[in-house]
């Protein structure tokens, strides 16, 4: 049971040689075995998560089951569930219990997927360390003094410690790759639009896309099957027909053309992680593909763009966190602006409002056109970068991020340090474009690396075909960390 | 172009936080450093580039001007801070 995929999970369940019962169970005692461990789960509700495992078991039994019914999967504390407590990592959300269903919820709901906790994650999904949660840092599995990334950090650490077979995230400048590659696991952010956001609650709009975590590519399409669609309740919904992103697995990727950015391979990445990506290169090379040198100029300005128009749109979406409607209130204030301003001052975390200050200053009077602006049009160049490199290439290849897995406390002092770790990502959301990280290797004290794929726009059958090939010719993402045995 | 103080504190008002002003300093330096960082944007010229609000050119849909929604606001209501008589009650703004 415990290394399982989804997809020997689920040829067990429709054998009946296995009930989501007993799944359910094995890894609802996992994680009440090992959480104090980890700290990659804010909510356990056992009685929800067995009586949904009961409703799946009657649905297999009565011959209406799909690949995910009765597989149990852990949700980042970002996605609303009905009658579940969402926190999104802060106290101001803390007594939130959600009055509906996030879409990405209501579509495992109805393939009748069992939820089996909501993981930790920085606060509003601000950070690459999951050091930031009001609920206590994450913990990495190859080692614990170290971070898992982030900001999906509850869910790639549960991923990685199987206490769950595959959970989701959400990735805005790079949340669900980072923490995929920190933790050694796979992770996908789709196309921006091909995952509803409704009920996901919102950091940065124009960036913010659900995706899913697992330890094989396979097992990321049986789960972006589920979750990718069209959904009119979020207006940026794209209306396309459903793809079936297994279809292309097993293709040969003889020819395939596997684009080198310059800029991926400069002085910024630590030699440890250049060497098990050069590694993952040749093994791609021995596959048949052919290698491309590719420029994304702009992309060293990716940093600083995002950090203007991510927190431009949080200071924007976070304004709704005003203590009147739902969420935390501060016990004491003399009149209407103080309790929105003590509620906000209480129960928002440093870097949440750091970044709301930032976002609030960027758009303020007089400055807007200097930065807001400024930003926006440089987004363009960054996107117009990959656009001239996807015409040479079918796929773009590098790290996930500089180094590997830094230690717990390391840079939560410095936010731009933080903020450089997802110098590979960020312009992959700024572009729209899908992204994947798979593990390839490890480097210092054992720790994993990832290996960074970018498709270009709804090349996600494509980008999994690849990742699926290197894993039929290579293992590293079959290795499981020590001391999760229990 | 250097931030101050006031800066800070007017930013706060703004964003309606409450800074501590024995904190306003440490959050002076965070946001300078931040600041250092965006500043590098100035290096790229982009006259006559068109701002990229987003990253697909969409269109916003449509729909039938019906109601979809059912009246839950109990629902939404028990999770509020405080309500009264089914509205959500703040301090008090007019005498």
């Amino acid at each position: 049971m415990l290394n399982l995929t989804i997809k020997q999970l689920s040829a067990e369940l429709a054998a009946k040689r296995v009930s989501s019962a007993e799944a359910t169970g094995f890894f609802i005692n996992r994680i009440k075995a090992l959480n104090k461990k980890y700290n990659a789960f804010i909510s356990v509700d056992e009685e929800r998560s067995m009586a949904a495992a009961r409703a799946a078991d009657e649905r297999i039994a009565g011959g209406r089951a799909g690949p995910l019914t009765g597989v149990p999967l852990a949700h980042k504390d970002i996605f609303c569930a009905k009658g579940w407590l969402t926190t999104c990592g802060s106290k101001i959300l803390s007594n939130f219990v959600a009055p509906y269903d996030a879409h990405v919820i209501q579509r495992f709901n109805e393939a009748g997927a069992v939820v089996a906790g909501k993981t930790n994650m920085d606060e509003f999904a601000m950070g690459s360390s999951s050091e930031s949660s009001y609920y206590g840092p994450v913990r990495n599995p190859w080692d614990t003094s170290a971070v898992p990334g982030g900001s999906s950090g509850g869910s790639a650490a549960a991923v990685a410690a199987r206490l769950v077979p595959a959970a989701t995230g959400t990735d805005t400048g790079g949340s669900i790759r980072q923490p995929a590659a920190l933790s050694g696991v796979c992770g996908l952010k789709p196309t921006y639009g091909l995952v509803s956001r409704y009920g996901m609650i919102a950091f940065a709009s124009s960036l913010d896309q659900g995706g899913p975590f697992a330890r094989t590519a396979e097992d990321l399409a049986l789960l972006l099957n589920a979750m990718a669609g069209f959904d009119a309740r979020d207006s940026t919904s794209l209306e396309r027909e459903p793809e079936d992103y297994t279809r292309d697995l097993a293709k040969s990727i003889k020819g395939l053309r596997i684009g080198l950015p310059a800029e991926f391979f400069a002085d910024g990445v630590a030699p440890d992680v250049a060497k098990a990506v050069d590694g993952a290169i040749a093994q791609f090379k021995r596959l048949g593909c052919e290698a491309v040198e590719v420029e994304l100029p702009n992309m060293k300005l990716s940093v600083p763009v995002y950090y203007v128009l991510a927190p431009a749109e949080a200071s924007s979406n976070l304004a709704r966190f005003d203590g009147v409607r739902y969420g935390y209130r501060a016990p004491e204030y003399s009149d209407l602006i103080d309790m929105y301003k003590k509620t906000r001052a209480q129960g928002f975390g440093a870097e949440v409002k750091r970044r709301i200050l930032v976002g609030t200053y960027v758009l303020s009077h007089g400055y807007y056109d200097a930065y807001y602006i400024k930003a926006q049009k440089l987004r363009r160049l960054i996107a117009q970068d990959f656009v001239e490199a996807f015409r040479k290439c079918d796929l773009i290849v590098g790290p996930t991020s500089p180094t590997t897995a830094f230690k717990i406390g390391e840079k939560a002092g410095d936010p731009v340090q933080m903020y450089l770790s997802d110098i590979y990502t960020i312009a992959v959301n700024l572009a729209g474009l899908p992204g994947m990280s798979i593990p390839c290797g490890f480097g210092g004290g054992d720790h994993p690396v990832g290996l960074q794929i970018i498709g270009n726009y709804f090349g996600e059958a494509r980008m999994l075909n690849a990742a699926h090939q290197y894993q039929q010719a290579t293992d590293w993402h079959a290795r499981m960390p020590q001391g999760i045995a229990g | 172009m250097a931030l101050t103080l006031d800066d800070v504190k007017r930013i706060a008002h703004l964003a309606r936080i409450e800074v501590d002003p024995r904190e306003a300093e440490a959050v002076l330096a965070q946001l300078t450093g931040i600041f250092q960082l965006i500043e590098q944007m100035r290096a790229v010229d982009t006259e006559g580039v068109e701002p990229m609000s987003h990253a697909q050119d969409l269109m916003l849909r449509l729909r039938p001007d019906a109601v979809t929604e059912s009246d839950q606001h109990t629902l939404f209501q028990s999770i509020a801070p405080q309500t009264e008589a089914d509205l959500y009650l703040v301090p008090k703004v007019i005498e």
